[in-house]
């Protein structure tokens, strides 16, 4: 139920406090509340924005043989740790991550037996039908069914419940120190889970760990991730892992909300763009590989151009080769004309476009696959669709880049229970994208994050009831 | 191939055009596409990139407000996508209702006013009491109050005129929304999804989010099944009476074990719990999520479509007494508004969405074969 008089909150003595309302939390409240426990959740954000960065998610990558649930044929742990292993290029932590992997089979009807419904691939993901589970009506549904369930369990919810501190005695954490309602309340529990998420959304914290450029950053997610909790027990000396200054960012609609924009803001028209800075100079090969393998390191590229901001320019005949992107293009019948529109110089910008149909070459441009159409003698080259800018009207995007999450986390062990200056906690376990850099220390894989949060959030709720017991 | 991209609009320019309104949303819906399972309203958008105003119109008629999307939305507000596609379409969708009515104007007064349909009651069993003064009967049961000419001579242009009022909205509509020639797979496609309200299960039989936000519950699909069938029963207890009386020479009053009452028994209970029951989920529904102005004239024609039934009822269970006259010019008057109020009031909704489903089933075959 919905905490309904702040005062409740230090009332007594809770089995479990959980610290996050994502989709870790509330698997670790769920599996809590199931065996007994009498299970408090204090989420951050108000009820509205409830669910942190799960609300915009939407697939669990899965391990399976044969079909199971949406999934046709087969995922196993060998092929799924590969795609692992190169995501991160290594930075993982192998035994962590395989026990994800292979958890990862019984979650997907656990998660279907607690509310979540599944939905067979969307169109334009294909690719994804035997790697990713979709969630019917996406993660703000996930979250919704979750609640649900945790309240028809007896769980009490508390919003704009922001944790403050965790106090810790010899190992031991014995209260909260919570911010409701602009008072503070002491939270007394036996257990603890922190699932609050990373530190994406305070940007001086960003701009700190990574450079001043990043409070150019768009934040793909909630406005919540301030990383409150996590930075609590850094200074308490818990054990982290993750690099400390990165984040996960890929290149998005540079008009985007500064927060929330989530997945409609993405934009697909970069391979069969030039991309310019705003000095109109191209800087990277648009070709390199297909897009759903390239929009990360976009991210990272257009973070390293002035200003953050770079523009993604087509000519007609390529307007109709992607997903529809939620904003309409800037368009105009000369470079020119699009130049000046965008703020660019026009004349650099009319000699890179002219420097690079020149090197275009005659070949067979097929969108569906790397073609091999290449420039040449062009620096730097575009390896795939190197189809000239020639036909009005001609049309661009702007992009920026968009963080979806920090790789700062607290290190757990395969109980998900952290660990402290002097080794692990007694009672402090930590789920989700708090705890996610153990195993992604780099890079991401799709719907990966869904299927650390539900697998440590089940782990913690289930040990968090144990050590209550 | 070249994508009309003028038809885009910004997805953070809200506007109070329904139909531009519609087209922001959905061009959001599009880029986002997680509700895709729900209904079919979302599958027929991704087969999309750009919207026309009558694909617009297309999939507004197509949605039965069964909530999903909203209550699964993570751009609703205070986002400042400000989404809720629910109330966005409803609105396009009585918009459209509005223009396609013939003649124009009337459709405004009687979708957006629950008075203005109380009027019609009472002009109606007003109408009815003075013919029944005027033009009594001799025959038995109804037909003592009120002679069979004087019934057929009300009622046969009182079903026809708004039946050709409405075949003339229908042809906009599918003017409007490109449909073409239809199949008779296209009718058979949109009758079994209109027979078994597909589009309120939810997407798995789950149902829809009317009246109890982001839980679940197929109440509201069993109240829409009750009306829908209860009418249809009602209809065809009307149409079987008229067959019996023209084709078999068997006037009326007929008995408990005929065929008017075999179907009109069960399907006036259905109507008048059907009707009741909708109003009672509409007291939990959030209203916000419905058409803006509307609700008053909705209300409206619920009562007077529950009223016909009852009243049907009640005329039933007073036959034989003096109270089957005042009774009959109540139950008449009911009905009669209601016949003339068809393509007028929310009663439309029924002959759009069908259109609707058979454009979509269409839409699908042409695009599969192609």
């Amino acid at each position: 139920m919905t905490l309904k008089n702040p005062k409740q909150l230090s009332a007594g003595v809770w089995d479990v406090v959980i610290a996050g309302g994502g989709n870790a939390a509330l698997c670790a409240a769920i599996e809590a509340a199931e065996k007994g426990a009498k299970v408090l959740i204090l989420e951050g954000a108000p009820k509205v924005y409830r669910g942190g960065n799960s609300r915009h998610t939407r697939n669990f990558r899965c391990m399976h043989h044969g079909d199971l649930g949406p999934l046709i044929e087969t995922y196993d742990e060998e092929e799924f740790w590969q795609d692992l292993l190169r995501v991160t290029k290594g930075e993982t932590d192998e035994d962590l991550a395989r026990h994800a992997i292979r958890t990862s089979e019984e979650c997907l009807p656990w998660m279907q037996e607690h509310g979540v419904r599944f939905q067979p691939s969307l169109a334009g993901t294909l690719s994804l039908d035997r790697t990713n589970a979709f969630f019917l009506g996406g993660g703000k549904a996930l979250v919704n069914a979750y609640y649900i369930t945790a309240e028809d369990l007896g769980v009490t919810v508390a919003y704009e419940a922001q944790v403050r501190h965790v106090e810790i005695v010899d190992r031991r954490a014995t209260h909260m120190d919570v911010e409701l309602g602009g008072e503070m309340h002491r939270v007394q529990g036996r257990a603890f889970v922190l699932a609050s998420g990373g530190f994406q959304s305070d940007l001086d914290w960003l701009a700190r760990a990574w450079g001043p450029s990043a409070k150019n950053f768009l934040i793909r997610g909630t406005r919540y991730n301030m990383g409150v909790v996590l930075k609590d027990m850094v200074d308490q000396g818990a054990e982290t892992v993750g690099d400390p200054t990165q984040c996960h960012a890929v290149a998005i609609d540079g008009r985007a909300p500064k927060f929330d924009g989530g997945i409609v803001t993405r934009l697909d028209c970069v391979p069969f763009s030039i991309v310019v800075n705003k000095d109109g100079q191209r800087f990277y090969d648009e070709g390199e590989d297909v897009w759903p393998k390239r929009y990360a390191i976009w991210g990272r590229l257009v973070a390293a151009q002035p200003d953050q901001v770079s523009y993604s320019i087509i000519d007609k005949r390529s307007i109709d080769l992607f997903m529809p992107s939620v904003y309409p293009p800037i368009s105009a019948d000369t470079i020119e004309g699009l130049a000046q529109q965008l703020g660019l110089p026009g004349n650099a910008l009319a000699q890179t476009v002219d420097e690079f149909n020149a090197a275009c070459r005659p070949g067979d441009f097929h969108p569906q696959k790397l073609d091999g159409v290449t420039t040449e003698g062009l620096e730097p080259p575009k390896t795939n669709w190197a189809r000239s800018i020639s036909e009005p009207p001609f049309y661009a995007y702007s992009l920026r880049p968009g963080v979806t999450f920090t790789y700062l986390g607290l290190k757990v062990d395969k109980s998900a229970r952290a660990t402290g200056p002097e080794g692990l906690y007694d009672n402090i376990w930590s789920a989700g994208e708090m705890m996610a850099g153990s195993i992604l220390g780099q890079g991401y894989l799709a719907g990966f994050g869904m299927t650390i949060g539900t697998v440590f959030g089940r782990i913690a709720g289930q040990e968090a009831a144990k050590h209550v017991a | 191939m070249s994508l009309d991209v003028t038809l885009q609009t910004d997805p953070g320019l809200i506007s109070s055009d329904p139909i531009e309104e519609a087209r922001r949303q959905i061009e959001i819906c599009n880029a986002c596409r997680y509700c895709e399972g729900f209904c079919s309203v979302f599958p027929a958008i991704t087969r999309e990139k750009v919207f026309a105003d009558g694909d617009i119109t297309q999939l507004a008629n197509l949605c039965h407000n069964c909530r999903g999307c909203y209550y699964a939305c993570q751009y609703t507000a205070p986002h400042e996508f400000d989404l809720n596609l629910p109330q966005a379409l409803a609105a396009a969708r009585t918009d459209s209702w509005e223009r396609f009515a013939w003649p124009g104007g009337l459709a405004r007064i009687f979708q957006a006013r629950g008075e203005a349909l109380a009027a019609a009651l009472v002009v109606g069993t007003a109408l009815m009491f003075a013919a029944i003064a005027a033009l009594p009967g001799d025959g038995a049961g109804f037909y003592a109050w009120i002679s069979h000419g004087a019934m057929v001579a009300i009622f046969l242009p009182a079903f026809l005129l708004p039946l050709f009022a409405i075949g003339i909205g229908l042809r906009r509509y599918w003017s409007e929304v490109g449909g073409v020639r239809v199949a008779w797979a296209d009718l058979r496609d949109a009758s079994l999804s209109a027979g078994r309200m597909k589009n309120l299960d939810g997407g798995q039989g789950q149902g829809c989010n009317f009246e109890k936000e982001e839980r679940f519950s197929d109440a509201r699909r069993h109240v829409h099944h009750a009306v829908m069938y209860g009418f249809l029963l009602c209809f065809a207890s009307t149409s079987s009476g008229t067959v019996m009386h023209y084709v078999f020479d068997m006037q009326a009053p007929y008995g408990f074990w005929s065929l008017p009452k075999l179907l009109g028994v069960p399907g006036g209970i259905l109507l008048t719990v059907g009707c009741a029951g909708m109003l009672m989920l509409r007291r939990r529904a959030d209203p916000a999520l419905g058409t803006p102005g509307r609700s008053s004239g909705e209300r409206g024609f619920i009562w007077l479509l529950g009223f016909a039934g009852f009243s049907g009822l009640v005329l039933y269970a007073v036959g034989g007494t003096w109270l089957t006259g005042p009774v009959l010019a109540l139950h008449l008057g009911g009905v009669l508004a209601f016949f003339l109020l068809t393509p007028y009031s929310k009663m439309a909704h029924g002959f759009y969405r069908f259109a609707a489903l058979v454009r979509d089933a269409q839409d699908q075959r042409v695009r599969a074969d192609v």
